[in-house]
């Protein structure tokens, strides 16, 4: 192509041209703090400057909140995907067409390991445990290839660090480099290592469901889904396996399993029928979608108005019980971002205390448990900024609760049964439902 | 004791210190040393001065030590060149280690080091690897090779890696056929030729047995490459969707979209009745749906795919719509997405609970998501015509509000209403009005001020309103000038007695004291059309508008089905094809979807095979799109150059298309609402004075068929074998595929006719906008082939219409050598943009009526020509005897001068006469006795011996045909 052509081109692309280069072999991670600092790099094939993450501190500039910066940034040479998860940018640098996803989802694997091996994740703890960290990473990515990514099989790679493993290394010299292949990596379930030895075999099971709902003004619902996993904590001898049934699988249309769970199974007989990893690991999760009923288990009575002619506004809210089967909401968070013409609120709760942050006019009132007799309220005043006019919108009510024993669904476990093994294992099976994204309009 | 205390030495000395630490006797020490050193390579310092330090803790037992100085090796062997290979020596033992671990960890690190020198000694060591009996170790060397194929290509394929990687897709363990495939993909994309990844059924069903047992990274890579594959009909097409529809219910979402990828793909060959068709459908949803509960950033690249998913197949999110529904703790980005969805799948059944969204999202408090929000109820009313007034209502409430940057967006998405809906909305006029002296924004006061302009005889004080825009002229923005001018002139043709004073003003406004040209332009137009005829400039400037479409931004859908191929990726996110942001184009294979075929069909003749790979049918002579585009460019089709014309074909065309041009550059960048006032309007041409005439109006006058090929009707006439019928013309062919030339698809041929050479054209518009302004030019050719008129293409062609139009060729045009030499590059030009493509024409369309040789002047020839002229060919298969051959040749004017038995085979001779006067003399050999034996023998003789390779080609050609 000539100059020319290619700036006929050019004038027509406005987006940013990158360099054709290997497939995923260019792969760069950068860890920034919220200040704006980079306090990790790693590169995988060449060393990319870190004046590539100029590019990121402008778009977080931009951004009104760390929340808004957009996960992918085109630059000249090299396209940026970031994940912002415990305070932290993890940006990856990638120079050619790769399925984003694919990056994106490996980001928060690479949090997810941290978590699992540090506790937390935090820029202490990596900058603590930065040698641990270059392995890890090292394991998890080659050439852009992921290469072990489930943490069971990374903790026998990379043994995570504990007081006492760093006090015995130090004294007898030993690593925290495994030595030996990973045993189960290779065979027909990568995910289970053999020769899993307890003393006590236990299989516990949490079914925790997060409801996604917005209410109207009127308390009516617009919108409501169920977020629902099932969590596991599998702690028994040899190679078990195990199938459970529900009392209603009919609800379950839209899952995504662990890759343990045999699909077909599933398919033909509604049966969950798997050889377990080792330890903790997320079955399944699935959605309720809006189609389905979706029974919401509070209500939110509000009353908030920002009169035109005072500077003095009312502000009234009151939280109770609907569809709860019976059962005690508690834990209730109330939160509420009010607009910026609001100077501070005079609030008295019935229960429970609140705060309201005149910085950032975010209202939140920690209620604790909902009593039907008594129902929570908090009632006050608002004052407005002298002399502006009536705010436009009004605020957003977000609301945080957790019933114990309850799945909202519906879901039921019917049985757990053990094969392949001998002994008899402990069994229990919890249910739980939260609020995930609940928010109630004015 | 944590690893931040390797941070804390940043004293002068460090290096030294490290130095000495790393070259200390006791184990321990070179540890933490090592430790220290990478600890400052995190941070991003330069270590690089301690290499041969390090290399020479390389050779330990302690497995820790080793990973740390591999891990300082690959980011700093390439630095240190000279230094690298001295742990060349280290890898080459590592790999024979007994420890599975140490060998995959050493062909790992060795692939990292990026040292030409250092490569072929790893050849060996790699080779054992790839055959190693641990698969961990297999696996690992699957990687190194398109490691190494990246530093040094050819010496992998000398070595024969490449086939080594291909056996590995039939391992027995799926991690190794994973990595072998996210190998050879790897490597295939920087060799689009060298199709590496041949897939066959047999492949495939390796490749989807593996996709149930290898890793889910494994399985992006093995469901990325099922994607490429082209099934051979709908039967094989649905078991692969069979096999891939679990994947759908993985936890990783780059699986669920990649397997989302293969399904859109493949269900394109299937039957829409069929039942498995709508069980797909129905299948694909909830995953799409889980993909919104995932993490922000995933949401957002899952939302820009399902933006295309939707637009291609909106039967499948139809009754999703409250997904979508914003949440206002939603980051940014997801909002603005989620905001686009949901117009695209706004329908009447579900557009009373979106308005009542939309409203709601209005009052937030993020301006930009506001503004759009504003935007979608515009463009609600726009798509769903019955919830246009409740739209209208929406929008005067929120104008209400009076928020500035609420009111500016509604005036501006009203302008559209008006558009689309005319005559029906103007009552709101007065409302907006009211709000003229808050718009502050361009947009918003062009759009306020176009309403002005198009409905002034509605507004009393119309010429108040406008001259009170007049005051600041110079500080507008172009656009709001434009506009002003444009609005005033259409007060003026509708106000003529009061606005005189105005329409003077603003045109000398424009014209004299303005420095931008495309303002100054149309203030001389519409000045010139003013004064010269104002009845012309009443029908120009008020003519009725086409109405807006109904959605504006849909995409094109070639583009849309180009990106299909491409969801998951970052194409996918950009909603542009990759080629467009690959730089340099290396490796960019055009994906198109498979086209659907009928099960019965199919099943019955498996031989036509569906022409899923259009590229297979052109000549693989054609060069590609970029060699072609150097060579044209000098025809300068585009925006008027300075400087002489290029002696292109025919002279007037250069100049008709300079104007074209020209006109079009003048008018393309202005709102819509000049443009379709003015632009492409071709009786505006004719008054203004200091224009070139127009497109329509500058036919050159045709010289008729070139002076060679009349006197060639004349002598077949008197000659009396005259053809009737005219030569052999080749079915059409696509020539320009739409993909390529944004929705312009053009198909053609040649023919000969009594004398005169036409290219017989089919235009189709597959784009969504009306395409105009066409012409077309060839660039020199052999035989100076060139265009004896302009291409007439009479009525815009509006989306999905096509046009037949046959245009008249002449040699007279200029001549440059071809290689092939039959080869004819063709830029064409229409209102968007220009397009090249190269095509073959048949020679026999060169072959003039009067190419009959005497006898004795044919005699005299073929001696005369030396025989190193001669060429000899075969002609096979063909069972015509001697007369019918004759016939048929004659038809395409090769004519036979006299025929010979010669122990029983016919000889025919033959002459012909090219256009440029080149004469070519045949000796056909027929063997009429021997029916088995069907070919024909042809000697051509020729001054120009390089033509008869082409002159054989027509031969075949018209004999088979």
């Amino acid at each position: 192509m000539t100059q020319k052509s290619r700036d006929r081109l050019c004038e027509h692309e406005t987006s940013v041209l990158i360099a054709q280069r290997n497939h995923l072999a260019e792969f760069s991670l950068f860890l920034i703090n919220a200040a704006g600092d980079i306090f990790l790099e790693k590169h995988w094939k060449s060393v990319v400057s870190r004046s590539v993450c100029d590019y990121f501190f402008e778009a977080q500039e931009r951004a009104s909140e760390a929340e808004n910066v957009p996960p992918v940034i085109p630059t000249p040479h090299h396209y940026l995907l970031s994940v912002y998860r415990h305070k932290i940018f993890f940006v990856a640098v990638i120079q050619s067409e790769v399925p984003p996803l694919f990056v994106i989802e490996f980001l928060h694997r690479v949090v997810d390991t941290f978590q699992d091996y540090f506790g937390v994740c935090s820029e202490v703890i990596i900058k603590d445990n930065v040698v641990v960290v270059y392995e890890v990473l090292e394991e998890m990515l080659d050439n852009g290839f992921p290469l072990a990514t489930e943490s069971n099989i990374l903790k026998e790679l990379i043994k995570p660090p504990t007081i006492l493993r760093t006090v015995v290394n130090t004294i007898t010299g030993s690593t925290n480099v495994g030595d030996q292949l990973p045993t189960g990596q290779l065979s027909v379930v990568p995910w289970r290592r053999t020769g899993v030895k307890y003393t006590n075999n236990e299989a516990y099971f949490d079914v925790i469901e997060e409801i996604d709902a917005i209410i109207d003004k009127s308390g009516s619902t617009i919108t409501a889904e169920i977020q629902g996993v099932i969590d596991a904590c599998v702690k028994l001898t040899g190679m078990p396996d195990l199938t459970l049934s529900f009392m209603n699988p009919r609800l379950l249309d839209d899952v995504s399993f662990h890759p343990c769970v045999r699909f077909k199974r599933w398919e033909s007989e509604r049966i969950l029928s798997f050889i377990p990893p080792d330890g903790n690991f997320r079955l399944l999760s699935y959605h309720v979608s809006a189609q389905n009923l979706v029974a919401i288990p509070v209500y939110v009575k509000h009353n908030i108005s920002f009169r035109d002619s005072s500077s003095l506004g009312r502000f009234e809210i009151t939280v109770g019980p609907k569809q709860t089967m019976g059962k005690t909401v508690e834990g209730v968070m109330v939160t509420s971002q009010m607009p910026k013409s609001v100077l501070n609120m005079t609030l008295t709760p019935s229960q429970g205390t609140h705060v309201f942050d005149p910085v950032t006019k975010l209202l939140s009132w920690d209620v604790g448990k909902i009593n039907p007799q008594k129902l929570p309220s908090l009632k006050g005043s608002v004052s407005l900024q002298a002399g502006t006019s009536k705010p436009d919108e009004n605020p957003t009510i977000n609301l945080q609760f957790k019933i114990q024993q309850l799945a909202i669904s519906g879901l039921k476990v019917n049985r757990l049964d053990m094969y392949g093994e001998k002994y008899k294992p402990f069994k229990g099976i919890k249910y739980m439902t939260k609020a995930g994204k609940f928010q109630v309009r004015t | 004791m944590t690893d931040s205390k390797y941070f804390t030495t940043t004293k002068k000395g460090e290096i030294f210190e490290l130095k000495a630490e790393l070259n200390s006797d006791k184990k321990e020490k070179k540890k933490e040393a090592v430790k220290k050193v990478i600890a400052s390579m995190t941070v991003g310092k330069d270590v690089s001065a301690l290499f041969p330090d390090v290399v020479n803790c390389m050779q330990t037992d302690n497995l820790e030590l080793k990973k740390l100085v591999y891990l300082y090796l690959m980011n700093y062997a390439k630095s240190q060149p000279d230094m690298a290979i001295m742990a060349v020596n280290t890898f080459v033992k590592d790999c024979e280690d007994p420890n599975p671990l140490i060998r995959a960890l050493a062909v790992r690190t060795m692939g990292c080091i990026r040292v030409d020198k250092i490569t072929e000694y790893l050849c060996e060591p790699l080779r054992k690897c790839l055959k190693d009996e641990d698969p961990y170790v297999r696996k690992t060397a699957a990687v190194c090779v398109a490691k190494l194929h990246d530093i040094n290509a050819q010496l992998v394929e000398d070595q024969g890696f490449l086939d080594t990687l291909k056996d590995l897709i039939s391992d027995s363990n799926p991690m190794v056929v994973a990595n072998a495939v996210a190998a050879l993909s790897e490597i295939a994309e920087s060799h689009p030729s060298s199709n590496l990844l041949d897939l066959n059924p047999q492949s495939i069903n390796k490749l989807l047995t593996a996709l149930n047992e290898c890793t889910e990274w494994g399985q992006i890579f093995i469901l990325d490459c099922l994607a490429n594959y082209m099934p051979k009909d709908d039967r094989e097409a649905q078991s692969i969707c069979e096999r891939v529809t679990p994947r759908l219910s993985h936890a990783n979402s780059a699986v669920v979209l990649s397997a989302v990828k293969v399904l859109m793909k493949f269900m394109e060959m299937l039957s829409k009745d069929l039942d498995y068709y709508g069980t797909l459908l129905k299948k694909l949803a909830p995953p799409l749906v889980t993909l919104l509960s995932a993490e922000p950033e995933l949401q957002y690249v899952a939302l820009r795919n399902i933006n295309l998913i939707v637009q291609k197949r909106p039967e499948i999110l139809k009754h999703e719509m409250k997904v979508f529904f914003v949440k206002y703790n939603d980051p940014i980005y997801v909002k603005l997405e989620k905001l686009d969805i949901m117009i695209r799948l706004a329908s009447q059944a579900n557009i009373a609970q979106v308005l009542a969204e939309l409203k709601e999202y209005a009052t937030e408090v993020d301006v930009d998501f506001v503004r759009k929000a504003v935007r979608a109820i515009g463009r609600c009313a726009i798509k769903v015509e019955q919830s246009a007034e409740r739209c209208v209502s929406t929008l005067l409430d929120l104008i209400q509000t009076k928020v500035n940057y609420v009111v500016q967006e509604a005036i501006v998405v009203i302008k559209d209403i008006f558009r689309k809906y005319p005559n029906k909305y103007e009552s709101v006029i007065a409302t907006l009005c009211e709000n003229l002296d808050s718009l502050d924004e361009p947009e918003a006061r062009a759009a306020m001020i176009w309403i002005v302009g198009e409905y002034a005889e509605r507004i009393d004080n119309a010429d108040e309103l406008l001259e009170s825009f007049l005051e600041g002229f110079h500080d507008e923005s172009t656009q709001v000038q434009l506009q002003l001018l444009t609005a005033i002139v259409k007060l003026f043709l509708k106000k003529p007695t009061e606005t005189q004073e105005l329409v003077q003003q603003v045109l000398s406004l424009a014209t004299q004291d303005s420095d931008n040209p495309d303002l100054r332009d149309r203030g001389y137009i519409y000045w010139r059309l003013l004064s010269t005829d104002p009845v012309a400039a009443k029908e120009v400037v008020l003519a009725e508008k086409p109405l807006i479409s109904e959605e504006t931004d849909l995409i094109e859908p070639t583009l849309l089905d180009e990106l299909i191929c491409h969801i998951g990726t970052l194409a996918s996110v950009y909603h542009k094809p990759p080629g467009a942001f690959v730089e340099g184009g290396r490796g960019v294979v055009h994906k198109s979807l498979p086209p659907r075929t009928g099960s019965s069909e199919s099943a019955e003749s498996p031989d036509t095979a569906p022409a899923g790979v259009p590229a297979a049918d052109q000549p693989s002579v054609i060069p590609t799109q970029g060699d072609l585009l150097g060579d044209l460019l000098n025809l300068d089709l585009g925006p008027p150059v300075s400087g002489p014309p290029v002696a292109t074909s025919s002279v007037q065309m250069g100049a008709v298309d300079l104007l074209g041009g020209g006109l079009d550059s003048l008018m393309g960048d202005e709102s819509e609402g000049l443009r379709s006032d003015v632009g492409g309007s071709p009786a505006m041409g004719g008054g203004s004075g200091g224009f070139a005439p127009a497109p329509g109006t500058a036919v050159p006058s045709n010289t008729g068929a070139p002076l060679g090929s009349g006197l060639g009707d004349l002598f077949d006439l008197t000659g009396g074998v005259g053809t009737l019928s005219g030569s052999y013309v080749a079915p059409k062919t696509v020539w320009l595929p739409a993909m390529k030339a944004k929705g312009l698809e053009i198909s053609g041929t040649f023919s000969r006719q009594v004398g005169s050479i036409s290219m017989d054209l089919v235009l189709t518009n597959k784009a969504l906008q009306v395409m105009s302004d066409f012409a077309i030019q060839f660039n020199r050719n052999s035989f100076g082939l060139a265009p004896a008129a302009p291409l007439q293409v009479h009525a815009p062609l509006a989306p999905n219409q096509s046009v037949e139009i046959s245009l008249p060729l002449n040699t007279v045009g200029s001549v440059m050598k071809m290689d092939p030499l039959n080869n004819l590059q063709v830029a064409v030009k229409n209102n968007i943009d220009v397009f090249y493509f190269s095509t073959l024409y048949p020679l026999h369309i060169l072959f003039v009526e009067d190419g009959k040789m005497e006898r004795q002047m044919f005699l005299a020839t073929w001696k005369d020509i030396p025989n190193e002229n001669e060429t000899q060919f075969q002609i096979k298969d063909c069972s015509l005897n001697a007369d019918s051959v004759s016939s048929k040749l004659q038809g395409s004017n090769i004519f036979t001068i006299a025929k010979r038995n010669v122990e029983g085979q016919d000889m025919l001779y033959q002459s012909l006469k090219l256009t440029n006067g080149i004469w070519v003399l045949a000796e056909l050999r027929i063997q009429p006795s021997n029916p088995s034996f069907t070919d024909l023998e042809l000697s051509l003789k020729c001054r120009a011996p390089e033509v008869s390779q082409y002159v054989y080609q027509a031969y075949e050609t018209i004999l088979k045909n």
